[in-house]
């Protein structure tokens, strides 16, 4: 029976690429993980807690989750807008446009970060109207959101835009046929379709942003409790050579994303349970 | 077999990156703080020249900087510094602390400390100074935004913060009060002076930079005397910044020579000439234009030994829970 717990696949080369696989994934991704845990479980995890109960790391941690989840919100609504508009129309520029959509990925976080700081700064172009109307977005909370949507923006219109080209008009034009309203074809029968990819998208702008340093820091005014965002908070930490308090903030941001991720794959499973697979 | 071969193509760009580049030239590494970049930029030709007349063979010198705090845990983390000038001496201690590249007693290795070249925190405001700041206690004002960067991470940010702190003491002012309250008025930490600098004069933020004097004379030359003006407070702190060899990060003989006298060739009348011509308060002036000692006006300056030595006021003003610290969780 345990054989059968593998099934085999018409592609040869199985151990070959799993072993590779595992090797690849224990190098990268989980030795650095637990390397991160095995150093919060010899400190102790009651200094954990006291560590990042502390006011300054619980308003760090509470301000980079919140920010993320509002601006991969912001993403999730505007990318499937975009990805919409890119796939159902014509009109010149489309391919410049479809290709500018990856610029985030392309371009080092920190260009992003003075490049925004520049246009949002009391002096630049943004910043200034924004000035005028006694507004300050560079080096506050509103700038860290700026360039967290910046950051998170292709996530969600890259994962939706397959599903999207993948609809069929006639599936449109049977609802309009069984006499839905145009609303009513949207909410019943598109935005079903699109979840799950749309889901996944928000997922993963919304673990970019958790992450995101380089861009931020340059456009936050890092003022602790204010300003300060997690991924910050550790890095100073470093820098005062508390290499514990900054595995501390790590393993909190670690489990906290890890909670976060879950809970969006258990939606996700719910969803696609409702309406099957696209 | 197939998959070890895999394993070994895939380590194999690995392996190589690993390999040290077998360069014939020597080379040296310089691991310094935020605003010395020009200084060092012209002290690394000069003293090119110097090996070369000695009768050394060529020399590759390279710098690197950032905020003080930043550039010690990159050496200790492992950076290959042969040479590390720092901003302050606490950070070089935190070095010969964490790991034994540095030995315990190097600030007496080399004369004043180790420090080859000082300087002081001035103000710099904006042209006409529209705020009238005038001294440490006009930066408290209402409406006055002060851009200093993080203590945590800057050395620069270290100084200021001691600096105003001895202000408080010498004016029967409650010093953590005052600093406390100066601190409610920076609206950005930046991680190092440089940052602070770009924040104050190209963004536009803030009233008054409290900066090292050499960076706001640098800022004045590079951006024009007729945007910003510089106020010289009634004292600051002297600002020792330090250097010391890596012992621990020479790989030879020839390479610990190298260093020994790249940092030794830093106290020549012609390298402190080129420190005070790039604003430094370098010691010897045998060798200095008078005009770049003449722009240094004598200033009543505290010293890091009147808060007992770095190895005190470390811990006591910017260690975890320290007097900084304080500032961020009372409200």
């Amino acid at each position: 029976m345990p054989s059968m717990l593998i099934r085999r696949s018409a592609m040869p080369g199985f151990n070959l690429a799993m072993g590779i696989t595992v090797t690849m994934l224990s190098v990268i991704v989980i030795l650095p993980i637990m390397a991160l845990l095995m150093r919060g479980l010899v400190w102790g995890p009651a200094e954990i807690w006291a560590t990042v109960s502390s006011e300054r790391v619980r308003g760090a941690l509470f301000l980079s989750f919140r920010l993320s989840v509002l601006a991969a919100l912001f993403n999730l609504v505007f990318g499937v807008m975009l990805a919409w508009i890119l796939v159902r129309y014509r009109f010149p520029g489309k391919r410049l446009i479809d290709a500018a959509v990856d610029l985030p990925f392309a371009l080092p976080t920190a260009v992003a970060g003075i490049a925004l700081t520049t246009l949002y700064a009391p002096n630049g172009l943004f910043g200034g109207i924004a000035a005028d109307m006694g507004l300050r977005i560079a080096y506050t909370q509103a700038g860290i959101f700026v360039a967290l949507v910046f950051v998170g923006l292709p996530f969600v219109t890259r994962t939706v835009q397959p599903v999207i080209a993948e609809i069929e008009h006639e599936v449109e034009e049977a609802s309009a046929s069984l006499g839905a309203s145009r609303l009513t074809t949207l909410r019943r029968v598109i935005l079903p379709m699109l979840m799950p990819a749309a889901l996944t998208g928000f997922a993963l702008a919304l673990a970019r942003s958790v992450g995101e340093y380089g861009s931020v820091i340059f456009i936050a005014g890092n003022i602790p409790n204010r300003t300060e965002i997690a991924p910050l908070l550790i890095v100073i930490r470093l820098e005062e050579f508390n290499y514990n308090a900054a595995a501390a903030i790590g393993i909190a941001m670690l489990l906290i994303s890890f909670l976060m991720l879950f809970a969006i794959n258990l939606i996700q499973i719910w969803s696609r349970r409702r309406i099957g697979y696209v | 077999m197939k998959l070890a071969k895999n394993i070994l193509y895939m380590a194999l760009p690995l392996a190589m990156a690993a390999v040290p580049s077998l360069a014939s030239a020597q080379s040296l590494l310089n691991v310094s703080y935020d605003p010395t970049r020009e200084f060092y930029r012209e002290y690394n030709a000069a003293f090119e020249a110097h090996w070369k007349a000695e009768g050394h063979g060529p020399v590759r010198l390279e710098s690197s900087h950032g905020g003080s705090g930043s550039q010690a845990r990159a050496v200790i983390d492992g950076l290959d510094a042969q040479v590390v000038t720092l901003a302050l001496a606490g950070d070089i201690d935190a070095i010969a602390n964490a790991t034994d590249k540095i030995p315990a007693d190097w600030q007496s290795r080399l004369p004043h400390g180790s420090a080859p070249y000082t300087s002081t925190i001035v103000f710099l405001v904006r042209e006409g100074n529209p705020k009238g700041i005038r001294d440490w206690g006009d930066l408290v004002q209402d409406g006055v935004e002060v851009i200093t960067p993080n203590p945590k991470t800057s050395g620069a940010a270290r100084w200021s913060y001691l600096a105003a702190w001895a202000w408080a003491e010498r004016n029967g002012q409650d010093p953590a009060g005052f600093v406390g309250n100066l601190y409610k008025h920076v609206p950005v930490l930046d991680s190092g002076a440089r940052g602070s600098t770009t924040t104050f004069t190209q963004r536009g933020i803030g009233d008054v930079l409290l900066a090292w004097e050499n960076e706001a004379w640098l800022a004045l030359d590079e951006l024009g005397d007729d945007q910003f003006d510089i106020v010289v407070p009634s004292m600051s702190i002297l600002a020792e910044p330090s250097v010391a060899l890596v012992e621990g990060n020479a790989d030879d003989e020839a390479q610990h020579a190298l260093a020994a006298e790249y940092l030794q060739y830093l106290y020549s009348p012609e390298a402190q000439a080129l420190a005070m011509k790039n604003y430094y308060r370098a010691w010897d002036a045998s060798a200095a234009d008078p005009e770049d000692v003449a722009r240094l006006p004598a200033l009543d300056l505290v010293t890091i030994a009147d808060f007992g030595g770095w190895a005190k006021a470390q811990p006591e003003h910017f260690g975890d829970g320290g007097t900084f610290d304080q500032i961020y969780t009372a409200r």
